[in-house]
């Protein structure tokens, strides 16, 4: 039998806000345990909520960044249950009415058989929503030590439709989210500490079956790599189960990334009953038209937009413009690049070339790329003024790589620069015309060959340092 | 000196005439000697108090004291107060000192107000009778053998007893009025939103309001003028200029017109509180009022939605004493799921678990919709009942319980009885509507009757103008008893 993946990812996207979503405490990173906790976070009798007017306004933004709706009222609703490391006994999040809902993304997948393919992803909804705190169960024999730091940090839950088809179109739909929600600035996309991570709910059907089959949620994969992995074992365990004659039974699973499988961590007949109820502590979130406004103005230009502008500003082609415009870092590079006097096109040649490539062997990005826009650009100059040929530039760009010396000084230290001396040249030529009279003979008795061999005699001659362009103009003329 | 208002002992300490020290000396002695058999106060610092007190001297002796500075008061075990136990009446909370002020606690001290020491509650201010408290009852000053009313029956009783002049208090379905009526005071809840409930322990979140309890309603706006006003720490405290209730204290009531809610002088109204409701009425047409009858339909509605929705928001509000951070552990217990049910097993009374497990019932996946969202939309009705009702007058007034205070013990055994009894003051806190509470005199086994005012939206100084013209023309709210 033939069988259709469908998934359907929940990205919780931390917010970069200064404080937390409903507290004064910073949600800094990495400080000492239940430092970073006011009383509202240690749920002190008495404590209240304050909705952080930061968080709203980078839901707002990550709406208008997908082209969603964002809700003039929204609700926020206590989902409770009991843990250690969720203070109030319950979680303030949005559960009927969210801040934001539709909207829809187009991705860029790459199979990994097959040709690359984009796809509309549909988005149900975003909502805001508090962390919990962390329980540490290392370090304290037979105990459990509780964390609040985290406690309180705002989230944007991100839920997609289920329009994913396969593990490729389910990590390329990630790192669009993450694209985005770094370029607009609301999350700092970290995944390692947790700021962007990733539950996927799989399941399989038969081709051309209607109906969803049963799905089992995959939660906290924090890495991309984790999420593909996950996915494609979750996938091959379903068919298994159900070719063997079992029936999928819906529930949440963990990923072991040390085995590579899924395990069961609950089934839906074990799962809460929250009780969700509108938080009266808290009053509907009222977003008007004049608040949206201020929003939007504030955005930076989005990818798309920029692509387009690339493409009418710098006469580049939509393909480089697309490549420079993958993150908000490397287009920032590009222009500076560019701002910096450089060819727009021999730019956009160089950094998504040599540039790009390097990186990617040093598994660096663009915000740690040891040659600044204005060293790059003074180089391109230089292979543009035919100071130096592009072979020349490969090196010039390996060895301004490893020092902070500029091109002019690296062209100089190697003696790198082309003779653009025509009187020089055509002197040089000369007597390369008088030591090879018989190649010459050749030439005017019409083989053209001979033309190739007094060129390469010319650029030994002149050691690699005349610009070929020249040589073979002032030769042509010479022969006649 | 003990029977002195706020306003007579705050003009006797800026005249200098005595200090803050030896008032709250005074109060302290009388506490000493009443407080054992009317339990109304759980928790005395004479040490804490006299430095407060010592320092307000200290204030006015540098010209820095506020009007009211020096005045003694006992906050509801409610409020937090940092370096204070903060009980909430239970014992989940015995061992819990506040390392915060409420806002209450805050404008308070703001003001020089000295703290005598803190008030007996219900147990999460849950409770008509302050039997539901892990200290034991309070006793009804003017009968040891009659209740107090609740949940601030701790704060009534002192105000009664004088051994405190005001005290702070919270309304959540009458938790203010009800009380003061069984104790002979007077007492106000504002508006929901004018006083800030950062700080006060959360029962039922969008029905808790604090509030005074004093002698005189002059007394109450005095206190009131302390006690509200925006706090941005609370999400729905109302933004709005600061009001002096004083201001119209003195207005004339003629062409007052008063609504009297048939459904409150329906079956069920005790001949005896009728009577005093009857008299007062009679005492505001002299002064001028008019009187006309109003309906509020659905005031028996009342009851099942704020059964409802109260327990509805406590049983998620108190899910945060769990015996993890502070507050009661269980001193044995075997992993996770039974530290919670030994601690909140122990913590607990039985009237707090009553209500959360009804709360939690009709939360539940499958009966939110029946219980939940349908007392909601009563709630809503109720409300459009009182605006319908604000049509035709100015001032709602009635009892403000069917019946005197009851007997230590007598409605213990049937909680829906004892809920029975709050029909006329669970409306004002459903539709968030200010109410107060006015003594108007004695049933027949002398036990006091208060009279019900319910002003339209923030129209505080307006029924407090109404009590205290009525105060100037009676002495119910003088009268003290004999202890």
């Amino acid at each position: 039998m033939q069988w259709e993946v469908v998934i359907g990812l929940e990205v919780h996207a931390q917010l970069s806000t200064q404080s937390k979503i409903f507290s004064t405490a910073s949600t800094a990173f990495g400080a000492a345990p239940n430092t970073q906790t006011a009383v509202v976070d240690i749920a002190l009798p008495g404590a209240l909520p304050v909705m952080n007017k930061s968080a709203v306004e980078k839901a707002i933004r990550f709406g208008l960044a997908i082209g969603a709706d964002i809700n003039k009222k929204s609700v926020f609703a206590r989902k409770n249950y009991f843990y250690p490391d969720l203070p109030k006994g319950y979680q303030i999040s949005q559960f009927e009415l969210p801040v934001v809902e539709h909207g829809a993304i187009t991705i860029r997948v790459e199979p990994p058989k097959g040709e690359a393919y984009d796809k509309v992803v549909n988005l149900t909804r975003a909502h805001l929503e508090e962390d919990a705190g962390k329980s540490l169960h290392e370090d304290f024999h037979g105990m459990t030590g509780i964390d609040l730091n985290r406690a309180g940090t705002p989230l944007l839950e991100i839920v997609s439709e289920p329009d994913m088809r396969s593990a490729a179109e389910a990590v390329a739909y990630a790192k669009a989210l993450h694209s985005i929600v770094t370029w607009i600035g609301i999350c700092d996309g970290n995944m390692q500490e947790g700021s962007f991570r990733c539950d996927a709910n799989v399941s399989v059907r038969p081709v051309g079956q209607k109906e969803f089959g049963t799905r089992r949620e995959i939660k906290n994969l924090n890495s991309f790599k984790f999420l593909e992995q996950a996915i494609n074992y979750e996938v091959r365990w379903q068919i298994d189960q159900i070719e063997d004659g079992h029936k999928i039974v819906q529930a949440t699973v963990l990923f072991d990334p040390d085995t590579g499988e899924t395990r069961m961590m609950r089934t839906k007949e074990d799962a809460h009953d929250y009780r969700y109820f509108p938080d009266p502590d808290l009053p509907p979130l009222m977003i008007n038209d004049a608040w949206i406004e201020r929003v939007k103005g504030e955005m930076p230009e989005l990818p798309a937009a920029m692509q387009a502008r690339f493409q009418s500003q710098y006469g580049i082609p939509a393909y480089d413009a697309a490549t420079l415009t993958a993150s908000k870092a490397l287009a920032a590079y590009y222009e500076a690049t560019v701002a910096a006097g450089a060819d727009a096109k021999l730019a956009s040649n160089w950094i998504m070339g040599e540039i790009s490539a390097q990186l990617n062997r040093e598994e660096k990005s663009i915000a740690e790329c040891p040659v600044e826009a204005e060293r790059l650009a003074l180089m391109i100059k230089r292979i543009a003024d035919s100071t130096i040929n592009n072979k020349s530039a490969k090196d010039v760009l390996r060895w301004m790589w490893e020092s902070p010396k500029t091109a002019d000084e690296l062209i100089a230290e190697h003696g790198l620069k082309q003779e653009t001396d025509t009187g020089a040249i055509e002197a040089m030529i000369d007597g390369v015309l008088a030591a090879n009279a018989a190649m010459v003979e050749e030439f005017k008795s019409g083989k053209e060959k001979a033309f190739n061999a007094l060129v390469g005699q010319c650029m030994k001659a002149a050691k690699g340092k005349a610009p070929p362009a020249v040589v073979n103009e002032i030769l042509r003329k010479k022969l006649g | 000196m003990l029977n002195k208002t706020l306003k007579q002992l705050a003009a006797q300490l800026a005249a200098k005439e005595i200090s803050a020290v030896e008032l709250a000396t005074e109060y302290l002695a009388r506490i000493d000697a009443l407080n054992p058999q009317l339990n109304a106060l759980i928790s005395v610092d004479r040490e804490k108090t006299l430095a407060e007190a010592q320092a307000v001297d200290a204030a006015r002796a540098a010209g820095q004291a506020g009007a009211l500075a020096g005045v003694p008061l006992v906050h509801k075990d409610i409020f937090c107060q940092q370096g204070w136990k903060t009980s909430c009446g239970s014992k989940m909370l015995d061992n819990f000192i506040s390392p915060y002020d409420a806002h209450v606690v805050e404008q308070c001290r703001k003001a020089g107000l000295v703290t005598l020491g803190r008030a007996n509650m219900d147990e999460f201010a849950m409770g008509s009778s302050n039997e539901n408290s892990f200290y034991g009852p309070v006793k009804n000053p003017w009968d040891l053998n009659a209740v107090p009313g609740g949940s601030s029956g701790g704060s009534a009783a002192a105000v009664a007893a004088r051994l405190a002049p005001v005290a702070t208090g919270t309304d959540t379905g009458g938790s203010i009025r009800q009380p003061a009526a069984f104790c002979g005071i007077t007492g106000i809840k504002p508006t929901y939103g004018v006083v800030s409930r950062f700080g006060m322990i959360a029962y039922a979140s969008s029905l808790d309001q604090g509030g005074p309890l004093a002698q005189t309603a002059e007394d109450c706006a005095l206190l009131l003028n302390v006690m509200a006003g925006f706090d941005e720490r609370d999400s729905t405290s109302l933004q709005r200029d600061k009001e002096d209730y004083t201001r119209d204290l003195a207005a004339p009531l003629s062409g007052l017109k008063i609504g009297l809610p048939k459904e409150y002088f329906a079956e069920g109204l005790a001949a005896d509180v009728a009577k005093a409701i009857d008299a007062a009425i009679a005492e505001y047409r002299k002064l001028g009022a008019e009187v006309v009858e109003i309906s509020l339909p659905n005031t028996k509605l009342a009851i099942p939605s704020y059964y409802v929705i109260a327990p509805a928001e406590a049983s998620s509000n108190l899910s945060r004493f769990d015996g993890v951070r502070y507050g009661h552990r269980a001193a044995e217990y075997s992993g996770l799921a039974d530290m919670y049910e030994q601690t909140r097993a122990e913590g607990f009374g039985w009237e707090v678990k009553r209500r959360i497990l009804t709360g939690t019932y009709v939360l539940s996946h499958g009966y939110y919709d029946a219980y939940y969202l349908q007392a909601q939309k009563i709630r809503r009705i109720i409300a459009d009942d009182f605006q319908k009702a604000f049509a035709q007058c100015d001032v709602i007034m009635g009892p403000v319980t069917p019946n005197t205070a009851w007997n230590l013990g007598e409605k213990n055994a049937d909680p829906v009885a004892m809920y029975l009894e709050d029909i006329y003051t669970l409306g004002v806190n459903l539709a968030g509507l200010p109410g107060m509470s006015v003594p108007v005199g004695f049933g027949s086994n002398d036990r006091p009757v208060g009279l019900q005012i319910i002003g339209n939206y923030f129209s505080e100084a307006k029924m407090l103008n109404v009590a205290h013209r009525f105060q100037q023309v009676t002495d119910w709210h003088t009268r003290a008893p004999a202890l």
